[in-house]
């Protein structure tokens, strides 16, 4: 199961929708270990397209060498599908090398509503598991002012609850 | 000559769990076969069968992606520091195969927009 804040989930869910049609993608990071996922970092789609991501190697780098510096790992990747539903397609699974991840998938396609599903991909096989969205003890006023800031220029969303 | 080499998680059952080895070698090709010499397989999963480097990784020579320093080609020094990892990459595309295995019990979460 992937438990995750809803703060850090609506920073994610704004990203998709700021960048559809083309897709979106980023990583929450968490403590090495500890399977929960606190820093939110939206990366850039170097493939800039609407059936394609790719992070860009260079900035990829960076925040794995930061990670590594954090005593953090990747604990969530994300990315949007923004015409079809929130499972991984077969370039997914090609691609998924970090079988320590939840990955995460939002599908924008409905205007109005977003599905968020999270799969465990080790070896070629996807596992689907139930995503539990926490309320955390977040300044509920920081969160009020996300959600009612109309969509951001850029999202550099912090969980506050860190 | 000693290279430090990074290895990310996926490819660590190759190094008994090693995060970090070391290897020599003039360039990555020669890098890669010393190391495979030692952790047996681990070249197979960064080069194709067709000689090239795979698709699927991302290897840095200190803080240059190789493939912008002649891929397997690239020269390398006594001190270099090279990192692998995982290119992190997917997409819509292929969808349609993929439904036809999605169709078993998929309990998804859908959060109503706010």
């Amino acid at each position: 199961m992937l438990s995750i804040d809803r703060s850090i989930i609506d920073a994610i869910v704004a990203h998709a929708r700021r960048d559809h049609p083309d897709e979106a993608c980023g990583v929450v990071a968490g403590p090495a270990g500890s399977d929960t996922p606190t820093r939110h970092i939206p990366m850039e789609n170097a493939a800039r397209s609407m059936t394609f991501y790719e992070f860009d190697s260079m900035e990829q780098l960076r925040l794995w060498r930061e990670m590594d510096d954090r005593d953090e790992e990747p604990v969530v990747i994300y990315h949007s599908h923004t015409a079809t539903e929130a499972y991984p397609s077969r370039t997914d699974i090609s691609f998924a090398g970090e079988p320590g991840a939840h990955y995460l998938l939002v599908s924008t396609r409905e205007p109005d509503t977003e599905e968020i599903r999270s799969f465990r991909i080790v070896d070629g096989v996807v596992t689907e598991e139930p995503v539990r969205i926490v309320d955390a003890a977040v300044d509920p006023h920081a969160v009020q002012s996300y959600m009612f800031g109309q969509s951001p220029a850029t999202v550099d969303y912090e969980c506050s609850g860190r | 000559m000693a290279i430090e080499v990074r290895i990310p998680t996926i490819l660590r059952s190759y190094t008994g769990g090693a995060k970090v080895v070391e290897g020599a070698g003039d360039t990555l090709a020669d890098l890669l076969t010393d190391l495979d010499a030692r952790h047996a397989g681990l070249k197979a999963r960064l080069v194709t069968d067709a000689g090239a480097l795979h698709r699927f990784v991302n290897v840095y020579v200190n803080d240059e992606d190789v493939r912008f320093l002649g891929a397997l080609d690239a020269k390398l020094n006594d001190g270099d520091s090279v990192t692998i990892l995982p290119a992190v990459a997917g997409g819509a595309f292929g969808f349609a195969a993929a439904a036809a295995i999605a169709q078993h019990g998929a309990v998804g979460a859908r959060a109503a927009r706010r």
